[in-house]
């Protein structure tokens, strides 16, 4: 191939070679290091964790097997040749996984209240106290950092078995974590409406009902939509710890070996966190087109 | 001039938003009373909630002050802490390798075919679904209770979530820099070495680790199931009501949580450059 570029003389070329060549090695040293440091990491993570390469490579077929159980009947026949002994628990499975879905459903919307609260007075545009905001900011991120499940745990030995601690543990988490994104989105607003509304006298609860929220709203119906998603998932586990909803027989039947049972009521679940994420995406895409126009 | 005088002269302008209200307004009322009726539905009445945040009131003052009353206990649960450490790191690394190539799969702009486009993301959603926990439970039946099942059960729920914002990173990409290396007579291979992954290796080293971040979460509470880490420990104490212990357990979570949140937004930020 003839070479279309023009290459200036050696002599002017060898220490510009010699630059890109030292960079290039002080760049590959980087990464080298940084490789090893990884590696190191892999190896203490690894004898940390207990890995058994050996064990995983005997016993994967453990793996596929347990999916070919799954997908059996007690008969021995493949589960789809006889969905109705399949699903023989579908009533009892559809309330459950039902329950699932209220605990999620009112959770997300006793959470998403709370941060609503909560958002204000952390935000820095809207709470000139230092102290108060910083107080705000700790409860959110405390409410954040436990996961759902350990508040569940305590809940339960609080509140008895049931919905009730599920849906507690599952909305304080929700106020942690939509809190901090509420207070993202408020302290990005445009402060001329609060101005414009604290010029004619109004009071701050008043700036915040008729300058701060219009402005927000629908981007935080978005985020909330967005959180019922992941509560959807979340409360289909935390049954395992006794706190309602198709978790607590999942767990059994999973414990029990009841193979096709687990499979029947994973499908469901699946079709559901799926069906509910689509429709949750439409309704967030149609909001988002509602906040550009 | 009065509300009420303006109201009278400039009706459509001043009235017309209690129109467009409507809709929002029977969705509101809608989305209560779903509320109202799963209370009634779900049997949580007001008294059980006032004699259960009773019994919370007791539990917290049992929890005060945080106690692991001996030092053994607390190597104990350093060690298991360890051990929650190194199967969220084990998870992201190795739901990160496994992901890469499924992310390839479902970009649309490497893969054109449009079947092989949707199973994958299709299967991808499918693995995401799935909750961790279950996948714990499932690793447990293949590899024995133990902190391996818990890393390979934070490696199979990522690699749906990995597998979608990887591939997603890879179609935002520049096409640019790919075609200037074809132009300058790159091979396709060149191409995506030069022109593409040093635009999606940042992007994906920061995803990873705030993964690492969010993993660190979930391998807390993984040992519920009996997969490995502090969350073993958490329950046992839970479950004999020695709150104090508890306490402390949380507390040690916290702080870890705290830590590796604050290094991994430092890192995050030296990788992909303060944003403005």
């Amino acid at each position: 191939m003839t070479r279309l570029v023009s290459l200036p003389p050696a002599a002017q070329l060898a220490p510009l070679i010699g630059n890109y060549n030292d960079a290039v090695t002080a760049k590959r040293r980087h990464l080298l290091l940084g490789l090893v440091a990884i590696a190191i990491a892999l190896l203490v993570s690894a004898v940390g964790a207990e890995v058994q390469p050996v064990t995983l490579w005997n016993k994967i077929g453990n793996f596929t097997s347990y999916f070919d159980r799954l997908l059996k009947l007690d008969t021995g026949a493949r589960v789809w040749t006889d969905p109705l002994e399949w699903f023989w628990g579908l009533a009892r499975w559809s309330r459950l996984l039902g329950e699932t879905l209220l605990i999620a459903y009112v959770a997300t919307i006793t959470g998403a209240i709370g941060a609503f609260v909560a958002a204000a007075p952390a935000s820095r545009n809207l709470m000139r106290h230092a102290p108060v905001r910083a107080a705000v900011r700790r409860c959110l991120e405390f409410c954040r950092t436990v996961p759902d499940i350990v508040f569940a745990l305590i809940f339960v030995a609080a509140f008895g078995l049931g919905a009730l601690p599920g849906i507690l543990a599952v909305a304080i988490h929700t106020t942690g974590t939509l809190g901090k994104l509420f207070t993202e989105v408020v302290e990005n607003i445009d402060m001329g409406p609060v101005e414009g509304v604290a010029s004619t006298g109004g009071s701050w609860l008043a700036q915040v009902r008729f300058a701060v929220t219009p402005q927000v709203l629908s981007n935080l119906v978005s985020y909330a939509l967005l959180r019922f998603e992941i509560n959807v998932r979340g409360s289909t586990v935390i049954g395992f710890v006794g706190a309602g909803g198709i978790g607590q027989d999942l767990i059994v039947a999973i414990r029990k070996f009841y193979y096709s049972d687990v499979s029947a009521m994973l499908l469901m679940i699946i079709v559901t966190v799926m069906t509910i994420d689509i429709i949750s995406a439409r309704l967030r895409h149609r909001l988002l087109a509602m906040e550009n126009h | 001039m009065q509300g009420t005088e303006l109201c009278a002269r400039d009706p459509d302008v001043l009235r017309g938003g209690l129109r467009q209200q409507i809709p929002l307004l029977a969705l509101g009322i809608a989305a209560a009373g779903v509320y109202f009726a799963a209370l009634l539905t779900l049997d949580i009445s007001p008294s059980r909630i006032i004699s259960g945040l009773g019994r919370l009131a007791d539990i917290a003052i049992l929890m005060l002050p945080p106690n692991p009353e001996s030092w053994a206990r607390v190597l104990l649960y350093l060690g298991a802490l360890g051990q929650t450490l190194a199967i969220a790191f084990l998870g992201t690394l190795l739901g990160a390798i496994f992901g890469c190539p499924f992310g390839f799969l479902a970009a649309r702009n490497v893969v054109a075919n449009r079947m092989i486009h949707f199973f994958s993301r299709r299967s991808l959603d499918t693995v995401r679904s799935v909750d961790t926990l279950i996948w714990a439970l499932i690793w447990i039946n293949v590899v024995g209770l133990g902190p391996f099942a818990g890393a390979l059960a934070i490696m199979s729920s990522d690699l749906g979530a990995y597998g979608k914002l990887f591939s997603e990173a890879i179609e935002a990409a520049d096409r640019k820099p790919v075609d200037g290396v074809l132009s300058a007579g790159g091979s396709r291979l060149h191409a995506i070495r030069f022109g593409m992954l040093p635009q999606v290796l940042p992007v994906f080293a920061s995803q990873v680790l705030y993964f690492f971040e969010s993993n660190t979460r979930s391998a807390t509470i993984i040992g519920i199931v009996g997969a490995g880490g502090i969350g073993l420990q958490l329950f046992e104490q839970i479950r004999v009501l020695e709150w104090q212990q508890v306490s402390f357990l949380i507390l040690m979570v916290l702080i870890t949580v705290a830590a590796i949140d604050w290094t991994s937004q430092r890192l995050r930020s030296a990788i992909i450059g303060q944003r403005p």
